[in-house]
């Protein structure tokens, strides 16, 4: 395996399926399904090969924070007696959580050496979760590491942001759209505030970072909105999306009156299952797999299927991905953004030449919402046609009025610490009706301001009341776009309360589509993870 | 015997029907009107059809209508009890409507014009009756005494005052009032007790059959009999015999719930008594049951006592739906055959004792109102006694082995479905012995106890523990068709044949007229037509019989909606939830373990966990017998326990443990409560400081209470937990407090230790209710929910929390600069 490091990473690829090519494999909630394509009208999309990690990233962070993109070295930002707040990026990022250390963990590290060493004693750090579930205690001992943890938290400065604590926030203005912004109480009020990111994907970071994870409901409403989803062409493009210009505004206020945000943005290679190791081989491109790769994919396949759910959970969920760091930048938020965005890309992106009739994805076990839980049906809906739908630059890889093929277990299950709202979203709101501009007008508020959920919300790990409403505004653009989408080995019951039809196998659901894009249409598949992000031409 | 052939007289019955009856008032008619007719028994199968009859065919009459007042009075009765059944929708329809200025009056000025209610109990000397009702009675042509206690398994005294001394009382209080009526006493041919050959129409005591015996000493022992087995009921040994059953049935539901259930049971043990001794003295004077022996001794009676007073005795056989008059197949009430019936259909029932050429001798209602209409039309006979019979046996006779194959072709052409919406297949009947069949019915009933015992031993709870309501239903249907299977089988299996010779006589002397109007000759019912197209479609409409695929589904679904919808109407007040198996799959032995082991390190944890298990079958004995009693005993390890930490774990816990295990339905119907604007209320056994956390979903929270002494808890409760009935208390004393009427309110439980709480309120909920009250919800038609954990929530093989402090390993290799930055932070 030392041979393929040394060697440059190879990019994507846009691979024609003959009648050679072996069948692909399909990520299908906790296992796999391997799929034979039609030969001569579908492609598959590969991901870029995980670039190199920065050789010292230690080293890489502090002249990161010594030589800041258009702003003042960190140091000189700190003084004695200055109030400091570090906000980090929470159990969301990365996907899945990587190993120790942390990306958080050595950066936070650096910033409180460089504070301590400037005698500053009011430090806080605030897990920017904006409306997701409180991180456990584990958790945050895993993403900052013992002694971060150890030397804060029993006083009190670590914590998990609260967006309902009604002495805990303020409203720092309204942008020229009308559109308040909210921020935690304690980082507005600091004398500088840090911002730590992983950036996994371009959607992350730049102005979403404080606007969005340091917010509430009055504030996020203005973007996190069906108007705005279907509005972001895509939401993964920042100069295309809805979502980042109402970001941006809400930036503007940030600047003009809260606190001084010195901004740390990093990005992570590409290497989500290693380069050796048991899941290696779902990295590897299939007609490169050694007799090896095929012998533990089968054992691997055979084991999975001898397990019951919660245990197959149980193995995917202790998964550390062994991310290396490709570059970090620090400073003023704008300048770094661009630069990150950049670095994103060039791991991500890959070219690909028009649209297809049939988009066909397989679902993983894992999205931003359900790390250490469960992956509910709004969750699948979210992560297929809110993520992937939208990893893309230019226009949607599948065409308008196209079909979307995703195979997933789709289970009618819910983890009820988590997802306490989903499940009454998903079982009361969803048997009226599926749209979501339905959803938003009649629903959406009771779900916002349900003491109920916000008590979970503020005492229990549970996702905000509202949570729900966004995973299916992530999925409006693609609802919207779509003229079908098909669930490939999910529960029947499940996938049609979301108005989705379900099918067996992937022929029956090719078979489906014909009604919608006729009898031979051309078939792309984006083989995600590792993430890739189309650039369609 | 008739001189005319049964078709002739069929085909003459055909012409008549076709509109000759308006042509001719006939004599029937024209001696009934101007009169005015009393009826007694006016709320029964017979005494409803007679007083249609009346109303609709004989213009000009009055009817007085005897029934027993109750409580709401006699006139609310007969508006509600008789006026209102569906015999009278001819009538109605045919009337025009209320407040129509037309020249016809409306039903209801007619009835109130020509229907008298009378307050009486054909059960008390004097019936009751106080001046006015004597003077009522008083001014009656002719009285009809059709009350009777035709429940084949009724109490032997019972049968003894209404059967046997009904007709004489009615005779007496004829007499007190001066009155020179016409009695007409509705009897049954069965009097002519267990016998073969011909029955004629003959007093009982000059039958050659008749075992003389005294009906006023039959009178005193069956009044002594009840005064035994009263006393014989209230024994110690029988008392806690009962006890014991009382408290396997209901488990602990507390001492209030468990007496009442005691002295329910001793009284129907008390009834059970009372019905074996009539089987038994009926059995041992010749007779099939206590009915017609009662009756037979009633007749004899009646003989007796009479007076002056001019009787005639009218004595049909087994009396079954009508064929034609008001409505063809018109019941009213369950009758003998259709339990029977209904048990073959459903597949219960796989023979059915009697001999193929065997009679069965049943008669159209309508045509027993003919008879007695006849009868009260032509007055007394001169010769005494004037006896009537009306039967099919000796005319018309339904063969035993005609029906069965009627019924049978019938059902397989109309097959009962079953739960799954499979038609149930009829078995073929090999008419075996009495013996055989019931053996056969007990051996079914015994297996479906044993599996009874077996379920409600086991802890089952929700969908399997409805199984088991499921087959106590079926079992009570066995029991049913046992019992009638025992009786009707004395019916069957008795070979007598009723003579008809007044009755046709009768028949001779009336003209074409009065034979369409009053039609009761056996022969104008074809059997064939009667059974397949009249009787069978009434009988599984009356018995509620699953006749298509799908729709009995469908209706308890529809129906838990509408129960559903009832719960959550604005109407309601108050819900109240219990927490353990209702709202959360938890209870106080796993609160107390996760807790416990909060603070435990991993060796510890080991120790605790071994020394809980050992105690487990300790705990669960304890908590069987009494619950209060376990959570005083259980809450002491709490003793010592500091306040402030214990606190701030039940905050941990509120996720580790409650909401992980929380029914998601449970929270919603809660919280659904809320949203319709009624209170809601948690009561539970389990500790304050547990269930604080959840306090946001309810608006009051009673839990059980722990004193602190120097911020530790001292292991004690300050008040008795609030369970079994301290739980009914408690709801009751909040209600007041909070002016809540619990008739309006909800409640939520799943154990039979709730029943106080549950049956204090107007809509109980049973929630994955337990074998017991599964079956006893079901019976009383109690929503039933099913809810479970969420599909996908984390399973945990212990109760137990995640450590609070892990190893600190890493603290090793903290590099002077950190060092220096951790001293910066807290200098």
């Amino acid at each position: 395996m030392a041979r393929q490091r040394h060697r440059t990473p190879r990019p994507g690829l846009v691979l024609e399926v003959d009648r050679s090519t072996p069948p692909i494999l399909f990520h299908h909630g906790e296992g796999f399904r391997l799929e034979k394509l039609p030969a001569g009208r579908s492609r598959v999309i590969y991901p870029a090969e995980p670039l190199a990690g920065l050789r010292d990233p230690d080293e890489s962070i502090r002249q990161a924070l010594l030589n800041p993109i258009n702003d003042d070295p960190l140091p000189s930002l700190l003084r004695p007696g200055m109030k400091l707040t570090i906000a980090f990026d929470d159990i969301s990022l990365p996907l899945p959580p990587m190993r120790q250390p942390d990306v958080r963990q050595r950066v936070i590290e650096q910033v409180l050496d460089m504070a301590a060493a400037a005698g500053v004693d009011d430090v806080h750090l605030i897990a920017a979760l904006a409306l997701h579930r409180r991180m456990t205690e584990s958790e945050l001992r895993h993403a900052l590491g013992e002694r971060v943890y150890e030397a804060f938290e029993p006083h009190g400065a670590l914590y998990n942001h609260d967006a309902e604590d009604p002495e805990g926030m303020v409203e720092l203005g309204r942008t020229r759209h009308d559109e308040a912004v909210t921020m935690n109480r304690r980082a507005a009020e600091s004398d500088l505030v840090v911002y730590v990111n992983i950036n996994l994907v371009a959607m992350d970071g730049g102005w979403k970072s404080t606007a969005t994870g340091l917010s509430d409901y009055r504030g996020l409403r203005h973007h996190h909105n069906v108007h705005t989803m279907q509005n972001s062409r895509s939401f993964m493009d920042q100069p295309s999306s809805e979502l980042h210009r109402s970001n941006w505004r809400q930036g503007e206020i940030i600047k003009a009156h809260g606190p001084r945000i010195f901004q740390i943005e990093t990005t992570v290679n590409n290497n989500t299952f290693g380069l050796d190791g048991p899941l290696a081989v779902l990295q590897k491109r299939e007609w490169e797999w050694s007799t090896a790769d095929r012998a533990s994919f089968m054992a691997m396949q055979a084991g999975l299927k001898a397990l019951p759910a919660s245990a197959r959970r149980g193995v995917f969920s202790r998964w550390l991905a062994p991310y290396e760091m490709t570059s970090v930048q620090a400073g003023d938020v704008e300048a770094v953004h661009a630069v990150t965005t950049e670095n994103v890309l060039a791991q991500h992106l890959v070219p690909v030449e028009g649209q297809t009739d049939v988009l066909t994805m397989g679902l993983p076990y894992i999205c931003p919402y359900n790390v250490n839980s469960v992956m509910n049906p709004i969750l699948v809906m979210c992560l297929g046609l809110g993520y992937f739908f939208n990893l893309y630059r230019g226009r949607p890889l599948v065409r308008e009025g196209g079909v979307l093929i995703m195979g997933h277990p789709t289970r009618w299950e819910f983890h009820p610490v988590h997802h306490p709202s989903y499940i009454d979203f998903f079982e009361e709101l969803l048997a009226t009706t599926t749209d979501p501009i339905e959803l938003e007008a009649k629903y959406e508020e009771q779900f916002a301001l349900d003491e109920w959920y916000i008590h979970l919300y503020r005492n229990s790990y549970a996702y905000h009341g509202v949570h729900p409403f966004y995973m299916w505004y992530w999925g409006a653009h693609a609802l919207q776009w779509l003229g079908k989408v098909i669930i490939v080995g999910g529960d029947p019951a499940a996938v049609r309360r979301m108005g989705f039809q379900p099918a067996s196998t992937l022929s029956d659901a090719l078979e489906m589509s014909t009604d919608v894009v006729g009898s031979a249409p051309t078939i792309t598949h984006i083989h995600n993870p590792p993430i890739l992000m189309a650039d369609v031409s | 015997m008739s001189a005319v052939p049964p078709s002739l007289v069929r085909e003459a019955l055909c012409t008549a029907y076709t509109g000759l009856a308006a042509r001719n008032i006939g004599v029937i008619v024209e001696s009934l009107a101007g009169k005015r007719i009393a009826i007694t028994g006016a709320t029964g199968f017979l005494g409803t059809a007679l007083a249609e009859r009346l109303l609709r065919c004989v213009p000009e009459c009055e009817v007085v209508l005897m029934v027993r007042p109750g409580r709401r009075g006699a006139a609310q009765r007969v508006r509600r009890d008789v006026l209102r059944n569906s015999a009278f929708d001819r009538l109605r329809e045919s009337a025009s409507p209320a407040g129509d200025a037309g020249e016809s009056e409306s039903f209801e000025e007619m009835t109130a014009r020509r229907v008298t209610a009378l307050g009486a109990d054909v059960s008390v000397d004097g019936l009751g009756l106080d001046d006015d009702g004597r003077a009522v009675l008083a001014s009656c042509d002719i009285v009809i005494h059709a009350a009777a206690t035709v429940n084949f398994d009724s109490a032997l005294d019972d049968a003894v005052e209404v059967n046997l001394l009904g007709p004489s009382r009615v005779a007496a209080a004829l007499t007190e009032s001066d009155s020179q009526a016409h009695l007409v006493s509705v009897s049954t041919c069965y009097v002519a007790g267990s016998r073969r050959g011909a029955a004629p129409e003959e007093p009982v005591d000059e039958s050659a059959f008749f075992t003389d015996a005294d009906w006023r000493a039959e009178v005193a022992s069956a009044r002594q009999a009840r005064i035994d087995a009263e006393q014989a009921s209230r024994r110690p040994e029988r008392l806690s015999e009962l006890m014991a059953r009382a408290r396997r049935e209901l488990g602990a539901a507390g001492i209030p719930a468990l007496s009442a259930k005691v002295e329910s049971l001793r009284r129907s043990w008390v009834d059970e008594q009372m019905t074996e001794a009539g089987r038994a003295r009926a059995a041992s004077l010749g007779f099939p049951d206590a009915y017609a022996l009662t009756k037979a001794l009633g007749e004899q009676a009646l003989a007796e006592t009479r007076g002056d007073i001019a009787v005639s005795i009218v004595r049909p056989s087994i009396i079954e739906s009508a064929l034609s008059e008001p409505a063809p197949g018109w019941i009213r009430g369950f009758r003998m055959a259709e339990p029977v019936i209904a048990a073959y259909a459903r597949g219960l029932l796989k023979e059915f004792p009697g001999v193929p050429e065997g009679i069965i001798d049943v008669i159209p209602v309508d045509l027993v109102v003919a008879t007695i209409l006849a009868v009260a039309a032509r007055g007394p006979l001169e010769s005494s006694p004037d006896i009537t019979q009306i039967a099919s046996g000796a005319v018309n006779p339904l063969r035993y082995g005609q029906l069965v194959d009627l019924v049978r072709g019938w059902f397989i052409d109309n097959p009962v479905y079953d739960e799954r919406n499979q038609p149930i297949p009829v078995p073929q009947w090999s008419f075996p012995g009495r013996g055989r069949v019931t053996k056969q019915l007990k051996r079914a009933h015994r297996s479906l106890e044993a599996a009874d015992r077996v379920l409600s031993s086991l802890p089952l709870r929700g969908r399997r523990a409805e199984a088991g309501a499921r087959l106590d239903e079926r079992r009570q249907q066995l029991t049913r068709a046992r019992d009638y299977v025992e009786l009707y089988g004395a019916y069957a299996e008795c070979e007598a044949i009723y003579q008809l010779d007044r009755l046709i006589e009768l028949w001779e002397s009336l003209e074409d007229a009065d034979r369409a109007a009053f039609c009761f000759h056996p022969s104008a019912v074809d059997w064939d037509a009667y059974v397949h197209e009249v009787h069978l479609p009434s009988m599984v409409e009356q018995a509620r019989l699953k006749m298509a695929p799908g729709t009995s589904g469908a209706k308890g679904e529809a129906r838990a909606a509408r129960l559903r919808r009832q719960v959550l109407s604005e109407q309601r007040q108050l819900a109240v939830f219990d927490l353990e198996n209702t709202l959360i799959a938890s209870n106080v032995v796993a609160s107390y373990a996760w807790l416990a082991t909060r603070q435990l390190d991993s060796a510890d944890r080991l120790r605790f966990t071994a020394r809980t298990l050992v105690e487990v079958p300790r705990l669960l004995a304890l908590d069987r017998r009494d619950r209060s009693d376990f959570l005083r005993y259980f809450y002491r390890r709490f003793e010592g326990a500091p306040a402030s930490r214990i606190n701030a774990d039940c905050n941990e816990m509120l996720s580790d443990l409650i909401i992980a295990k929380s029914f998601p339905k449970g929270i919603r119907r809660v919280r659904e409560h809320r949203e319709a604007g009624h209170k809601t209320l948690l009561i539970t056994g389990a500790l304050d400081f547990v269930v604080a956390p959840l306090r946001p979903l309810f608006d009051h929270i009673i839990a059980a209470e722990m004193g602190t002494s120097d911020g530790a808890y001292d292991g004690r409760l300050t008040a008795v937990p609030p369970t079994g009935e301290a739980r009914y208390q408690v709801l009751a004393d909040f209600a007041s407090d909070h002016g809540i009427d619990l008739r309006e309110s909800v409640a939520y439980a799943d154990s039979t230790s709730d029943l106080p709480m549950l049956e204090a309120v107007g809509f109980p909920v049973a929630v994955n209710p337990e074998t017991k009250l599964a079956a006893l919800a079901r019976r009383r038609g109690w929503l039933i929910e099913n809810w479970s954990k969420s599909a996908g929530a984390p399973s945990k093989t212990l109760p137990m929390a995640p450590p609070n402090r892990p190893a600190r390993g890493r603290f090793e290799r903290v590099n002077p600069a950190r060092r220096a930055a951790d001293l910066a932070r807290t200098g």
